[in-house]
């Protein structure tokens, strides 16, 4: 066994490993409780002392995807016998289904304009960082800065003009407008990842590929995309949950048809009150494809949150 | 910045190669393949921020269309600048981001420090710590209004347990004085896993070999945790803060969920006073100013920092 001063102690891996975990498992209550409150009766929600022990239920579930309404025991009885389990479930508390509700709509218009604007943002994207990787273009490094210092506006501030433009061309609160706009919104963080991923694929492969007969764009096709094909989609899944994350634009650009999910969850309520394990519930089914995305990521995360300034 | 050395390697095709290639010049792929994104962004960031200068010398008002539209100058600047409220706002920015960039760097940095000891599936601890960064602020925001109730909210019953206090005896989105803590807190939750990530990478990236060297010349631990680890980590600590400062400038979603500004105008931050002034009272121009002003400040600010940044480097 080799000996070295630099590793540290067994006592000192163990008291920080206690450390870690101990942070972990306090910064995942919120999260932890977001789930288990999408499980509980409305009663349960409220309870004091707040219950970790309970008898689960869909309502939430139930309450999240439908619209009910207040039924007199005459309207019961003449709509018969519940049919379906969620049936049952609205029927204990005295209401009947009404609809469906918008949830479903909003959760497809996230997905709708997020992996859009992530198809959309991944083509630009490739084209660009290939460009800037590989030929000379000139005022390159200020073409990079300027692709950079988008970011750096505050989305409000860059809302009151984009507002004016999109209610003159007609793009507000659609699909479109939202895919264009987060599209730009993500294009500087995908091309500075995606340079830096091929940046790091030899050049000898191209330059192989274009003595053999290839065209530049064969190579580039067939040669740089499947190599850069990790970094491609580590890049694309960022993208995605930028887009889906994305909360301030929605909320002034969208108000109906195009409205996404983010906007749209903290403004659901109950008949009585705010109906919590629906809003968990609605939040559950939200975040925690984001949750696996994140494991997905584990590798590149660093890269991606600091727009490849630091590689591991 | 200037964080990615290969570029220069990259650009070297050698020029008899490129000509012997069927087809279009390098020259024209190249500026085939940047054009679009160059001229979606000219739409969707450069033409706005032009139209929002130009909005910003005028009263326009985006609900009165048919009113005529005066230059004025300078007048919405000067409004702006001379506007108790706005300092206000100012002032309330500036203690949300000391406090959570001084908490997010503290715990950001003891967290790396910890994990970068090795022990035993520190890698699983530390995907699982980053969960809450990567949720969306605004619905995470809009929960934590629910563990902030007095009474019912789990952090309420939390503190209440540790301290004796009643947990229907304090609002931590209600109270004046709290209410700029808990978004202080929040964020943090958020936000402390991204200083860790790039402290980790700063902390990974020191050599063995120095700490060796120093165990060699018989320098304490304590002395080597100041001497080599924390100037060698400086620039990744200074790196984290810069994106932090930037984020949490433009802070948004998260505390606009969380207190709406409130109570009265105590968590008030620039881009929710923006909103209001853009989106509810509608004063178009004056909004359009206050924006330039906000994307000035942080221009400046960043800049002078990434000459900083880079000192700090060279050394």
């Amino acid at each position: 066994m080799s000996f070295s001063v630099t590793e540290p102690s067994k006592g000192t891996k163990w008291l920080a490993g206690a450390l870690v975990i101990g942070y972990a498992c306090i910064t995942l209550v919120p999260l932890l409780w977001i789930i288990a409150t999408g499980f509980k009766s409305p009663t349960d929600s409220i309870a004091y002392p707040p219950v970790v022990v309970f008898e689960p239920t869909l309502e939430g579930y139930v309450n999240l995807f439908t619209e009910r309404t207040r039924a007199t025991p005459d309207m019961l009885e003449a709509a018969g016998e519940p049919q379906t389990w969620y049936d049952e479930i609205v029927r204990e508390r005295g209401t009947v289904i009404s609809g469906p509700s918008r949830y479903g709509e909003r959760f497809l218009n996230s997905v709708i304009i997020g992996f859009g604007s992530t198809f959309l943002c991944m083509v630009l994207g490739t084209m660009a960082a290939y460009a800037f990787s590989r030929f000379k273009v000139p005022l390159k490094d200020d073409l990079l800065f300027f692709i950079l210092s988008t970011r750096m506006m505050p989305p409000i501030a860059v809302a009151i003009p984009i507002f004016l433009m999109f209610r003159n061309l007609g793009l507000n609160d659609t699909h479109l407008g939202m895919i264009l706009l987060y599209t730009a919104v993500n294009l500087s963080l995908s091309v500075w990842l995606l340079k830096g991923f091929i940046d790091e694929i030899p050049i000898e492969y191209e330059e192989a590929a274009l003595i053999d007969g290839y065209t530049r764009f064969q190579a580039f096709y067939k040669v740089v995309l499947p190599q850069a094909a990790t970094g491609i989609a580590s890049t694309a899944i960022f993208c995605l949950i930028f887009a889906w994350n994305e909360y301030a634009f929605a909320v002034l650009l969208t108000s109906g048809t195009a409205q996404t999910a983010p906007p749209f969850i903290p403004t659901i309520i109950g008949t009585s009150g705010k109906d919590w394990p629906a809003v968990a519930a609605g939040a559950t089914i939200f975040l925690v494809p984001v949750m696996v995305f994140t494991i997905l990521l584990r590798k590149h995360l660093l890269r991606g949150i600091t727009f490849g300034a630091v590689r591991k | 910045m200037t964080l990615s050395p290969m570029e220069t390697a990259a650009a070297k095709t050698p020029a008899p190669l490129a000509k012997r290639i069927r087809g279009l010049s390098d020259r024209t792929i190249a500026w085939i393949f940047v054009a679009p994104t160059i001229f979606l962004l000219l739409a969707v960031n450069i033409f706005p921020l032009i139209w929002t200068i130009r909005l910003s010398f005028t009263n326009f008002r985006v609900n009165r269309p048919n009113n005529d539209v005066e230059w004025v100058g300078l007048r919405n600047y000067q409004r702006i600048l001379s506007d108790p409220d706005v300092w206000n706002t100012m002032q309330a920015t500036a203690h949300f981001l000391i406090w959570t960039i001084t908490l997010q760097v503290l715990i950001g940095f003891a967290l790396a420090f910890l994990i970068n000891k090795k022990f035993k599936g520190n890698d699983m601890w530390t995907t699982i710590i980053v969960f809450p960064m990567m949720l969306s602020p605004a619905v995470v925001g809009n929960f934590w209004t629910f563990l902030y109730q007095p009474q019912i909210g789990l952090f309420n019953y939390v503190i209440a347990f540790f301290t004796g206090a009643d947990p229907a005896s304090f609002s931590m989105i209600g109270d004046v004085h709290l209410a700029p803590w808990a978004i202080v807190i929040a964020d943090t939750w958020m936000w402390t896993p991204f200083v860790m990530l790039i402290c980790l990478a700063g902390l990974r990236s020191i050599p063995d070999s120095i700490y060796e060297a120093a165990e060699c010349d018989r320098a304490s631990k304590w002395r080597q945790f100041w001497t080599i680890t924390i100037p060698m980590a400086l620039p990744f600590l200074m790196l984290a803060v810069l994106f932090r400062g930037i984020e949490n400038f433009k802070m948004f979603d998260l505390v606009v969920q969380l207190t709406g500004g409130g109570p009265g105008n105590t968590t008030t931050l620039t881009s929710i006073d923006l909103k209001r002034e853009a989106f509810e009272k509608w004063r178009t121009g004056y909004s359009s100013a206050y924006a330039v002003i906000l994307f000035v400040t942080v221009f400046g600010l960043a800049s002078i920092y990434v000459k900083a940044l880079n000192k700090v480097k060279e050394r």
